[in-house]
């Protein structure tokens, strides 16, 4: 068994920032990944970090600008916290030394993204993600923190209290991926999730296959809510054939979308008259299948990006990478033609519930990034504002998990924080629940969390905590392995092409309810799942199966918190409810694992900023 | 006595007899899920205009029927677009998920999955599988092995911690002389240093170069291209300031560095990124005679 003060899960940008600070705040901490650190899907990001840096600009503006993109669904205190603080953010990486690209003067460029009222994006080319992930390793490297790459954390250890917010995390349970051995990792002080997207649940997608929602999954099967799982973000400019993202920042040099009549459509079908191309990413997507389905699409699937007016000087220097992405994965030279684009998913704003300090309701537990919702993006992220998330936020996780103080938290966790909602679903199945099993070694469901009481009734102590985890994994590995029954890979792209046909940029009440009885299905399947390679040695095979039982939890998360939200908000379009209904859903999705089954109650937008009220308008471009 | 012994063997016998069984008819039914993955596959291929055969090189230490390193063939419909990766994850899915190797992002960023095809150094993801057919665009047969000059972990992974012990060698580490006064007050940087090193700072630690480097095959020590190219990333960037240059070159210019190389372009010319690594050693070796001038 490994010991540490933090056990920061997940190296990418929020995992990395997180270890970094707690390291700071005098920790012994260890990374533990399944990645090696510079693999991370953060370095796939390209658009920019924004952050209220120059005269004429103010992060009030940019918390105004992010509330409303949220489509007030985001806590005030939390977008607060992400404005005021992304400028030393930014800043501190820049004294690290990324690469930003530079203005004449020397000082970091800034260009426009959708959604903002000023030019506020920082970037590094259009590979911000790869410079911001590559230049917080090296700091990681410099301050010599523990890496402990390509071990694949399967499970939480945490107490079995039977109330969630009684719950403590005392470490994690990690597959060591070169070795094939199972081992616990002791946190002293905290263990921070900082996973990643699930962009896997969907078959089109711009994220790496990790993406797989390891973090939510752990979180969720430990009795921490997941908040706002509905709202997943679909970019509107990714490569048909692929999902590779082409960059906003393709739109924000000024780039223009046609369909096939050659219209540009964004102005001619009056999609966002003002903002045109700009408009925040639902807006642009839905207006692109809107043009698909209406029979203006090209070869019925995409529009056309042109960038080809922006001349090859600007494209080289601000999008270049772009230009290699476009011809390595699509056979287009955009230099000469437009290229094809569709939307697919991108961003999940929902995740593992925390506040502003990055904690769970389960003490010690914390996350922060993508798998964490604070909330900053509510029901739609602006282009720019996810990089600044990973490092805000990681760099709070890390310094509290550490021992900072930062005092109350204003955004509430936990089941306790929940307001009086009747809600009568109408399922069409009863999601989560199984009929019996040969064993629940597969399912592992609810079990996560041990009877941590020893014999005797004493309280067990954190080290047996994290032995008893141990355990149940090693248990669960050989059984996968022993045993016969059928591939991942099957129920994963059942999934997947369930999740993409109804859970996608268009939602109806229908299809929502068949997606979740295929995810139910899917949940059937993966009872008799099985490892065929009985190999120790990196067993990609094990690895790929625990995922997807992940997924199928993240997806079914999704699934259920869309065919609850009945109104049209953000990135979640209903088709029989055309409107945002604000007196009935001013409110956060929780969706949580109790006794296997998920439960689902609501919590409370925070609109109170600390001196101003952000008062609901209609979000218009 | 005896009978009890007897009693207890007869148990002992039953007992393995039954795990025999048992361990049979889960070989037959592993055999199924083998046969059901194949006919996913074979649907497939009879409704695929074209065919190819993918070959991969495999090997085990952990199961004994697969430690000796053998070559399996694969058939594969082919799909416009298709790349290395996605011919790789088809045989993964339909044949054999036993089948191991590195990938995440698919989009030429993560760098995990650099293998030695058809004998060159590619990242599969990057690599379209028509690209490597004839001249009419057919593939024919397409050879994966792992990165040669690195440890075969399983199948086509190989053990990277030589690459990141030797990037590591080179304090791979932003390092100002100083900081900028002021919180929130940047360090200047023209746009000309920015370019200069904009190319070294596009390395996604793939492992290709280092594999395809015959003097790094030869020399455990030497630094390689991958780690002399992130020297130079610091090396040339302005806002580190003379000090941290100076010590930077010293690190580059030790008998395992920049002097080993012998210009051969082996590494440039498998590159991902286009990353000029020969030019960059060369220019550090030229930095590294002025600045060894300077004190004479």
């Amino acid at each position: 068994m490994y010991e540490h003060d933090v056990i920061v899960v997940g190296a990418g940008g929020a995992g990395l920032r997180a270890a970094i600070a707690a390291h700071e705040e005098g920790a012994d901490v260890a990374l533990v990944s399944k990645l090696h650190p510079v693999r991370s899907h953060t370095g796939a990001a390209e658009g920019g970090i924004n952050a209220a840096l120059r005269d004429g600009d103010d992060w009030h503006d940019h918390a105004y600008d992010t509330m409303k993109g949220s489509d007030y669904l985001g806590d005030a205190p939390a977008i607060e916290t992400l404005c005021e603080t992304s400028p030393e953010e930014v800043i501190q990486l820049e004294h690290w030394g990324m690469p930003f690209s530079r203005e004449e003067d020397g000082r970091v460029s800034q260009r426009p993204f959708g959604g903002l009222s000023f030019p506020r994006t920082t970037y590094a080319g259009a590979e911000t993600g790869h410079h911001l992930l590559h230049t917080m390793y090296e700091q990681v490297v410099k301050r010599g923190i523990k890496v402990y790459d390509e071990f694949y954390v399967m499970d939480l250890a945490v107490t079995d209290e039977p109330d969630p917010e009684d719950r403590e995390c005392h470490g994690c349970v990690a597959y060591d991926i070169k070795s094939g051995e199972v081992t616990g990792f002791k946190a002293n002080d905290g263990v921070v999730l900082a996973t990643g997207g699930d962009g896997q649940a969907f078959d089109h997608t711009t994220n790496a296959v990790a993406n797989t929602g390891d973090g939510p999954a752990m979180a969720y099967r430990a009795g921490v809510p997941v908040e706002d799982m509905e709202f997943v973000q679909f970019h509107p400019t990714t490569l048909p054939s692929t999902g590779v993202l082409i960059s906003e920042g393709v739109r924000g040099e000024g780039g223009i979308l046609y369909n096939a009549e050659g219209e540009r459509f964004m102005f001619e079908y009056g999609y966002a008259n003002n903002a045109g191309e700009l408009a925040s990413r639902d807006v642009v997507s839905r207006a692109e299948l809107t043009e698909v389905n209406e029979g203006r699409g090209v070869e019925d699937e995409y529009v056309y990006l042109d960038m080809r007016h922006l001349g090859d000087e600007r494209i080289l220097d601000r999008l270049e990478n772009i230009l290699h992405l476009a011809e390595d994965f699509e056979g287009v030279d955009g230099l000469v033609e437009p290229m094809p684009v569709k939307p697919g998913q991108h961003y999940h704003m929902g995740g593992i519930e925390t506040n502003e300090h990055g904690e769970t309701c389960v003490s010690g537990l914390y996350a922060a990034g993508e798998c964490a919702c604070v909330s900053v993006h509510g029901s739609n992220r602006l282009g720019g504002n996810a990089l600044p998330e990973l490092i805000v936020f990681g760099a709070r996780a890390g310094y509290h998990a550490a021992g900072r103080d930062y005092g109350e938290a204003l955004v509430q966790t936990g089941p306790s924080a929940a307001i009086e909602h009747e809600e009568d679903l109408g399922a069409p199945v009863e999601p989560g629940a199984l009929g019996p099993a040969d064993d629940d070694v597969a399912a592992d469901g609810g079990a996560t969390a041990d009877e941590a009481r020893s014999d005797g009734g004493q309280l067990a102590s954190p080290s047996e905590v994290v032995h008893r985890s141990v355990e149940r994994q090693r248990q669960r590995v050989e059984r996968l392995k022993e045993r016969d029954g059928r591939n991942h890979a099957e129920i994963r792209k059942k999934l997947q092409k369930a999740m993409t046909r109804w859970v996608n940029v268009f939602r109806e009440e229908e299809g929502l309810k068949k997606a979740l009885e295929v995810i139910k299905e899917c949940r059937e399947e993966y009872q008799n799942v099985a490892v065929s390679d009985p190999s120790s040695t990196y067993n990609t095979d094990l690895i790929h199966t625990i995922e997807t039982r992940n997924l199928i939890d993240t997806a079914e998360t999704i699934a259920l918190g869309a065919l609850a939200r009945d109104e049209f908000r953000g990135a979640h379009w209903r088709a029989e409810h055309q409107e945002r209904k604000d007196d009935e859903w001013l409110k956060h999705t929780m969706v949580q694992w109790s006794d296997g089954t998920p439960e689902l109650y609501y919590t409370d937008v925070i609109l109170e900023g600390a001196d101003k009220t952000y008062e609901p308008k209609v979000r218009s471009y | 006595m005896s009978t009890q012994v007897t009693e207890q063997e007869q148990t002992e016998t039953e007992e393995e007899s039954a795990h025999q069984q048992r361990r049979l008819a889960e070989k037959a039914e592993r055999q199924e899920v083998r046969d059901r993955m194949r006919e996913r596959a074979e649907t497939d291929l009879e409704q695929a205009d074209t065919v190819f055969d993918l070959k991969v090189f495999r090997y085990d230490p952990d199961i004994p029927e697969k430690e000796d390193p053998r070559f399996d063939t694969f058939p594969v419909p082919f799909t416009k677009g298709m790349t290395v990766l996605d011919a790789l994850m088809y045989a993964r899915d339909h044949y054999d998920s036993s089948l191991t190797f590195r990938h995440s992002c698919r989009q030429a960023v993560c760098g995990s999955d650099a293998l030695f095809v058809n004998g060159t150094q590619h990242l599969g993801c990057k690599t379209q599988v028509v690209d490597l057919g004839d001249s009419e665009g057919v593939p024919g047969q397409i050879r994966v092995e792992p990165l040669p000059h690195q440890e075969v972990v399983k199948d086509l992974v190989v053990d990277m911690e030589h690459f990141y012990d030797q990037m590591d060698a080179v304090e791979p580490f932003f390092d100002a002389d100083e900081l900028p006064s002021g919180d929130l007050e940047e360090q200047r940087q023209t746009r000309e240093n920015r370019e200069k090193i904009k190319m070294s700072s596009r390395c996604i630690w793939c492992g290709a170069c280092m594999s395809s480097c015959n003097i790094a095959a030869g020399d455990n020590e030497y630094l390689g291209p991958a780690a002399i190219n992130k020297a130079y990333k610091f090396a040339m960037d302005d806002r580190e300031g003379e000090n941290r240059k100076q010590e930077r070159l010293e690190i580059i210019e030790q008998e395992h560095g920049v002097w080993r190389c012998q210009t051969q372009f082996s590494c440039t010319e498998v590159c991902p990124k286009d990353i000029p690594l020969t030019e960059h050693i060369q220019e550090l070796k030229r930095e590294a005679v002025k600045n060894n001038l300077k004190f004479w």
